[in-house]
């Protein structure tokens, strides 16, 4: 058997898969990437490596991607975030068509053709309203652990609103609604809707069509995900794993390039 | 950079006109915006100073951050154009390169490039208590129409009764002519080194004509600017015979829509460099070569002629126009993509161009990219995350191909 490996670091998250020659995904690892980028990468690989049961003698070949792909250790080849997700996204769904892809510090809307192309993608602008590290603050403003935020939210019974689109300025907005009195669940909600709607507008920038997949940390959060479809007016699919999509996409390039 | 012999001219010829400017005891100095008619102040022997030229050569020297704060602590705030700061900061510290700038005498000020300028030189004019002329270039909607032609020309017999008074002897309009000779001369010379990018492999990158504007911006209008860019021509001509790449390997051929990011001149050229991607044009360089686009018998009129020119630049005309101009660019230098920079600072140059990237991309066929970024601000600069949209870009290019 020969198998292939992706690593995706990130700007929070380091994240790497098994594959073998079908694609099929024998292991995966998700760790913070913390400060130390190349070691990250490795510490994420070694364990992708042992929730499969193998050894690096056994992996064929390496490719990584992420902000830090030119960092990775292991990597033979490096391929950006735009086509690892694209290439990852459309092997789970052959039929996908938009991929949405939120992450620390990014966000991405990726028209995807025949065979995961790229046809075309937008990016957030430079400022981090709109990502990962946006849910982030709030959370801490919230005090309450991210991977709650949605249940939180799933609570909500009033509707506020966040104007900024500053994190800074929505954080303090979110102080304010605290201390104002205002329910922490209503507050949830209101940031996950925040985060939706500057989504879909890059969204609706590349053009939605056919099957909407997103992928990432963000999309863990299920209120911003059905939030999205509300306002998309379509089902937003969400993979098991959305946040090793990108190295998925990695791993699959690493596959197919010949030798 | 690719290594151009000229290049250590252009060294000599700029450090010799910083170098007069600091000392000179006879000739006024005015400061001057880069799209300003600089020809009248040449005809009357008056040295132009650039403050946008100089807050370019600070951020070229990563000196421009220490000089924005110093603005900012006197209250400038972040959103005013990165080189107004600049400016403000090194004339608070009298810092930069070349220790601050000469005073001015008196300023010009043209609305072509933009309006931040205005207000720019309205703070100077109350700093140094000097006389500001301000050349009101209207924004052109849809094509020069005479009623354009003519408000600048007025403005021209205003300028040059304004000068006669500053200097005490009237305007001189035998050295007029002489000057917009040589300014046309130099331009011409410019827009045919830009025009050798067109060949495959291209002899020159943008990044080299950025750095090669130097004269063009401070000294059109002077002998040395001529010599200095037929030297040049003459050498990246040879290059482009000889089939001498300044990008080795090159794969991909793009334009740079808006203004150089000068602290990131090294790394971005690098990073070009190794992923065999050639800038081949830019609208900004480009912007330069304006004076001689007309055939002489098309602009007898000296007058209506450096009007048309200072009135046809393109960050001074509407998005029909821009688009048009762009596509054409794409075929002319058979470019694979483009990469439009939107600048915190110049918002003229940067407002609508999602849409203009949507529309070119749309008009070609070809795939284009939009980064967010500044030509001074090293503050508002994200090296990552800016690489990351430009290797996207560049993936597309190769899945384009
Ligand atoms: N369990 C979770 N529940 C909700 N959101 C999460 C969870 N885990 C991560 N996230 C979100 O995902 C983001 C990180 O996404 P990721 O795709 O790993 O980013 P990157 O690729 O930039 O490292 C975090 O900022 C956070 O908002
Ligand atoms: S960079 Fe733009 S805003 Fe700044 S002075 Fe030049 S034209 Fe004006």
């Amino acid at each position: 058997m020969r198998f292939w490996g992706g690593i995706d670091v990130g700007s929070l998250s380091a994240d790497a898969v098994i594959i073998d020659e079908e694609g099929r995904l024998l292991g995966h690892a998700i760790l913070p990437t913390g400060r130390d980028s190349r070691e990250a990468g490795s510490r994420a690989y070694a364990g992708a490596l042992e929730a499969a049961g193998l050894t690096p003698g056994d992996v064929v070949r390496v490719y990584s991607t992420g902000y830090s792909r030119a960092r990775v250790r292991e990597a033979e080849g490096a391929k950006t975030e735009i086509a690892c997700h694209a290439r990852g996204a459309h092997a789970l769904y052959p039929d996908v068509g938009t991929i949405i892809d939120i992450g620390g510090q990014d966000s991405k809307a990726i028209q995807v053709g025949k065979g995961g192309r790229v046809l075309n993608f937008v990016m957030n602008d430079k400022c981090a309203a709109g990502t990962g590290r946006f849910l982030e603050v709030m959370a801490g403003a919230l005090e309450t652990p991210l991977d709650h935020l949605d249940e939180l939210a799933a609570q909500s019974t009033e509707t506020l609103t966040i104007s900024s689109i500053c994190t800074v300025f929505a954080e303090s907005e979110v102080v304010s609604l605290i201390s104002q009195g205002k329910k922490p669940a209503d507050i949830a909600m209101a940031v996950s809707r925040a985060i939706a709607r500057r989504t879909v507008g890059l969204a609706t920038r590349v053009g939605v069509s056919g099957r909407v997949v997103m992928t990432g940390g963000v999309a863990k959060n299920r209120a911003v995900v059905d939030l999205l479809a509300e306002i998309l007016g379509a089902p937003v699919d969400v993979p098991d794993e959305p946040q090793i999509v990108g190295a998925l996409g990695a791993a699959l390039f690493a596959r197919d390039e010949r030798g | 950079m690719t290594e151009f012999q000229t290049f250590s001219k252009m060294k000599e010829l700029m450090t010799a006109y910083y170098f007069e400017a600091k000392t000179t005891k006879e000739k006024p100095i005015a400061w001057i915006t880069s799209g300003a008619p600089v020809e009248f102040l040449f005809a009357m022997d008056i040295i132009p100073i650039y403050p946008e030229n100089y807050a370019a050569m600070c951020a070229a020297n990563h000196q421009s951050v220490e000089l924005m704060e110093a603005a900012e602590a006197q209250g400038f705030s972040q959103d005013i154009c990165a080189y107004a700061r600049t400016d403000f900061g090194a004339d608070i510290l009298q810092g930069g390169p070349v220790g601050g700038l000469p005073a001015p005498h008196f300023l010009l000020c043209s609305t072509n490039i933009c309006k931040t300028v205005i207000k720019w030189y309205e703070v100077i004019a109350r700093k140094y208590d000097v006389p500001l002329f301000i050349v009101d270039t209207p924004f052109v909607h849809d094509g020069l129409t005479d009623d354009l032609l003519e408000y600048t020309v007025a403005q021209f017999k205003d300028l040059e009764q304004f000068l006669a008074r500053i200097t005490g002897r009237p305007f001189d309009h035998e050295h007029l002519a002489e000057v917009l000779r040589l300014s046309q001369e130099a331009a011409a010379y410019w827009k045919k080194i830009l025009f050798l990018a067109r060949t495959v492999p291209t002899p020159i990158n943008s990044l080299d004509s950025f750095i090669h504007l130097g004269p063009i911006v401070t000294l059109r209008g002077t002998q040395g600017c001529v010599d200095y860019y037929q030297a040049l021509y003459e050498e990246v001509a040879g290059r482009a015979a000889d089939k001498i790449p300044s990008v080795p390997g090159e794969r991909y051929r793009v334009l740079w829509d808006n203004l150089p990011v000068w602290f990131k001149m090294r790394r971005l050229e690098n990073f070009f460099q190794e992923r065999k991607c050639a800038l081949v044009v830019t609208t900004y360089a480009n912007s330069w070569g304006g004076l001689s686009n007309y055939e002489d018998e098309e602009m007898a009129d000296p007058y209506r002629l450096l009007a048309a020119s200072y009135l046809n630049v393109y960050i001074n005309y509407g998005f029909e126009e821009r688009i048009r101009y762009l596509s054409g660019l794409m075929d002319e230098f058979s470019l694979t993509g483009f990469i439009m920079h939107s600048n915190r600072s110049c918002k003229p140059y940067s407002v609508g161009m999602y849409r203009l990237q949507e529309e070119l991309s749309q008009r070609t066929g070809r795939p284009g990219v939009v980064i967010e970024a500044d030509q001074n601000d090293p503050r508002v600069y994200s090296d990552a995350q800016i690489e990351a949209r430009l290797d996207a870009f560049i993936e597309s290019m190769e899945a384009a191909s």
